[in-house]
């Protein structure tokens, strides 16, 4: 080996080892700099983040990342993803590896001051009760002395405990090591109900062998609910990141939608006008371009339909809006105005 | 009475024609009673074990050749959840095989998997020309090249692909092959290491062993990705697939080392002394009398090592390394595809694709060991 290639495979081997990002910075500079967001995902959740058929992840965390994308850089497309299991998540978000967590992480007082900031919640989750239709049941209270088929060492299985106690119910726990495990025992008849949090049921249920004859009930026992996360010293980024997702929601208050954003945008009205970065100066405030809500919407879509696209009753998972839907609507989706 | 006639009464002076064996004695009802009738115990657990075949194989045929959905999409196989859905299969072969690796780069995977095979088939084959300088190039000048150009030298044209985009049976190759090509030498440098007179050497030895083999796999894959990252000052970031490398390959070689050793030690005494007698030195004695008889041994050792280092590489999912099982994990909870004969059909490709590699390994070891087989064994 000459001198050259040795140095020249040195070279490529150092970019391997300790690469020093310049994180003093700020991660918004950063991002724009290296020109895509690095976004840790989950592994693997249906309708949360998946790699489709062609090998692009998709999903409702992934779009979150897509939307932050088209704010940044007017392009949904310029994201990079780092799935991460559960253990390593808040580790990568705080050595610098990812910019921004957007894995289903539930929003706690004590994750909230010790891993980072969450920015907001992007999908209202809460444990809930699967049973077969055959049961007659409509309510969680009527579960009196059900066996109940749950996973070991959860938090779901410490709220079911919380729940059947506290209403003065009888109960037992099949509870399993594995996820599948806990499927297959409910689907072979092993116990009456089925516990995780109601985004998981959804998905499970088209795996029943017969899915028709199994039910969701309405209930919901938890608080779920599940946001991006940034790290905690970073002001300017953090804005950027909770205005993505207010912007998601306002749009969809407003009726602006990925097909009408270009009209909506010349529209008279001054809240539109604001909002779209027709009048004013939002974007530029907070280092984005003053028409980021506009690329975000035309990029991705508002918050309704990344949800109908990926969760929503048109998908295999088949999820009714319920607390994710609009204020207005009945749901407790709600973002302060952009003004 | 002559004694002609009496030997021509006993004797027979011509040699009977030769019959074939009777029947009861070879052909296929022989082989049944010696080997699978013979004696109660035996006729009992054959009996046994074929109840079990026809309560499992019909049902496994069935399931994976009958009834399963072959063409189509995830429509075909909603429509018939009760047969595999290799669909599944086929419409993501692609990223089974190469996960998030830029599409159109793939052509250097497949470059270095082609390299790689050739290398093999070259190093199989007994009568191929400058085996050691292929064995040397493929052991110690292979893997650098093969990573140079996987992770792409744009000064060359090759664009980057960064390790997050590997993925699939390639991540899994690339993580075992480096177990492999690492653990080797250096399992075999820690065994003469652990057995050396110098002090510190055997203790400094002794301690790497020990500590690598008393610890699991699955702490030392934490460790590496989470713990590690943060001992390093604000900003500083090492490659997450480097961390999983560095310690899959430390963690294996200390086994290594432990098989090595007793390939060592299973050499009698008058070696070494019939060496030192030559006037050979220790690295000399070492490299010419003493490791190739010890490796010789310890192939069944050290291939048995491989074929868990292989398997243990599925490991790297929980630390959010995608290879083939990740892949298929990842692939699983796609909505499109959330049908009941979904899972076990990635399950079991994923299997036959661990147990392909595997019996290919000990099918190599094998022909390897009756290769240099010169008398030790019984």
């Amino acid at each position: 080996m000459t001198l050259k290639n040795a140095l020249m495979t040195g070279a490529a081997l150092a970019t391997l080892i300790p690469a020093m990002s310049a994180q003093a910075a700020g991660t918004l500079d950063n991002v724009k700099e290296k020109g895509f967001i690095q976004c840790g995902v989950s592994t693997g959740l249906p309708g949360f983040s998946a790699p489709d058929d062609k090998g692009n992840w998709s999903g409702l965390d992934v779009d979150y990342c897509r939307a932050l994308s088209a704010a940044v850089f007017g392009d949904p497309d310029k994201v990079k993803y780092t799935p991460l299991s559960a253990k390593v998540r808040f580790t990568a978000l705080q050595s610098g590896e990812i910019d921004i967590l957007s894995r289903n992480t539930t929003w706690t007082m004590s994750r909230d001051t010790d891993f980072g900031n969450f920015v907001g919640v992007m999908y209202y989750d809460g444990q809930g009760f699967m049973i077969p239709k055959a049961l007659e049941v409509s309510s969680a209270t009527e579960l009196d002395g059900a066996a109940v088929c749950t996973q070991t060492g959860t938090t779901t299985e410490l709220n079911v405990a919380d729940f059947f106690r506290s209403n003065g119910l009888n109960y037992t726990v099949v509870a399993f090591e594995k996820y599948d495990e806990v499927v297959a025992a409910y689907d072979s008849g092993r116990c009456d109900v089925y516990t995780t949090d109601r985004s998981g049921l959804a998905a499970q249920l088209p795996k029943m062998s017969k899915p028709e004859e199994h039910m969701i009930l309405p209930d919901i026992i938890s608080k779920e609910p599940l946001g991006p996360v940034v790290r905690a010293d970073d002001a300017a980024w953090e804005d950027a990141a909770r205005w993505t997702l207010n912007c998601l929601v306002n749009a969809e208050e407003m009726g602006v939608t990925s097909a009408n954003v270009m009209d909506m945008a010349k529209s008279d009205d001054p809240n539109l006008q604001r909002m779209l970065g027709a009048e004013g100066a939002l974007g530029s405030k907070i280092g984005l371009p003053d028409d980021f809500c506009a690329q975000v919407v035309a990029g991705v879509g508002n918050y309704g339909e990344i949800y109908e696209r990926h969760v929503g009753t048109s998908t295999p998972i088949n999820l009714e809006r319920g607390l994710n839907a609009l204020w207005k609507d009945g749901g407790i989706l709600y973002a302060p105005p952009m003004r | 009475m002559s004694e002609s006639t009496q030997s021509k009464a006993v004797v027979n002076d011509t040699l009977i024609e030769a019959r074939p064996a009777p029947s009861s004695a070879t052909g296929p009802l022989r082989w049944l009673q010696d080997n699978l009738f013979g004696g109660w115990g035996n006729t009992l657990l054959t009996l046994l074990s074929l109840w079990l075949i026809w309560l499992v194989l019909p049902g496994a045929l069935q399931w994976s050749l009958i009834d399963a959905v072959w063409t189509g999409g995830s429509d075909a196989c909603r429509a018939n959840p009760d047969g595999a859905c290799w669909p599944f299969i086929t419409q993501r072969w692609d990223q089974f095989l190469y996960g998030f690796y830029e599409e159109s780069e793939r052509w250097r995977v497949n470059l270095v998997l082609a390299g790689l095979f050739a290398g093999i088939a070259w190093l199989v084959w007994e009568r191929a020309p400058a085996r050691n300088l292929v064995g040397l190039f493929m052991l110690f000048g292979f893997p650098l090249l093969a990573y140079l150009f996987l992770y792409g030298v744009p000064a060359l044209g090759l664009p980057v692909v960064s390790t997050d985009q590997w993925g699939g049976f390639m991540l899994t190759l690339v993580i075992a092959l480096t177990g492999i090509v690492v653990s080797l030498p250096l399992g075999v440098v820690l065994a003469l290491g652990r057995r050396s007179q110098m002090p510190v050497v055997r203790s400094l030895c002794i301690i790497f062993i020990e500590f690598w083999r008393g610890v699991p796999l699955i702490t030392v894959l934490f460790m590496a990705s989470v713990m590690f990252p943060l001992f390093l000052p604000d900003g500083v970031t090492v490659d997450q697939l480097l961390r999983a490398m560095v310690g899959v390959s430390l963690f294996a070689s200390a086994y290594m080392a432990e098989v090595v050793r007793g390939g060592l030690q299973a050499i009698s005494k008058g070696q070494y002394e019939g060496a030192s007698s030559l006037g050979l030195g220790y690295w000399q004695s070492m490299r010419l009398v003493i490791l190739p008889q010890a490796l010789k041994i310890v192939i069944p050792g050290i291939v048995n090592t491989f074929i868990g280092l292989f398997k243990d590489t599925t490991l790297v999912l929980i630390i959010g390394l995608l290879d083939l099982l990740g892949m298929v994990q990842s692939a699983l909870a796609d909505a499109q595809w959330s049908i009941r004969s979904v899972p076990y059909t990635g399950y079991v490709f994923v299997g036959f694709v661990f147990w392909c590699s595997c019996y290919g390994m000990a099918i190599y070891s094998r022909r390897l060991e009756e290769k240099l087989n010169t008398g030790h064994s019984k």
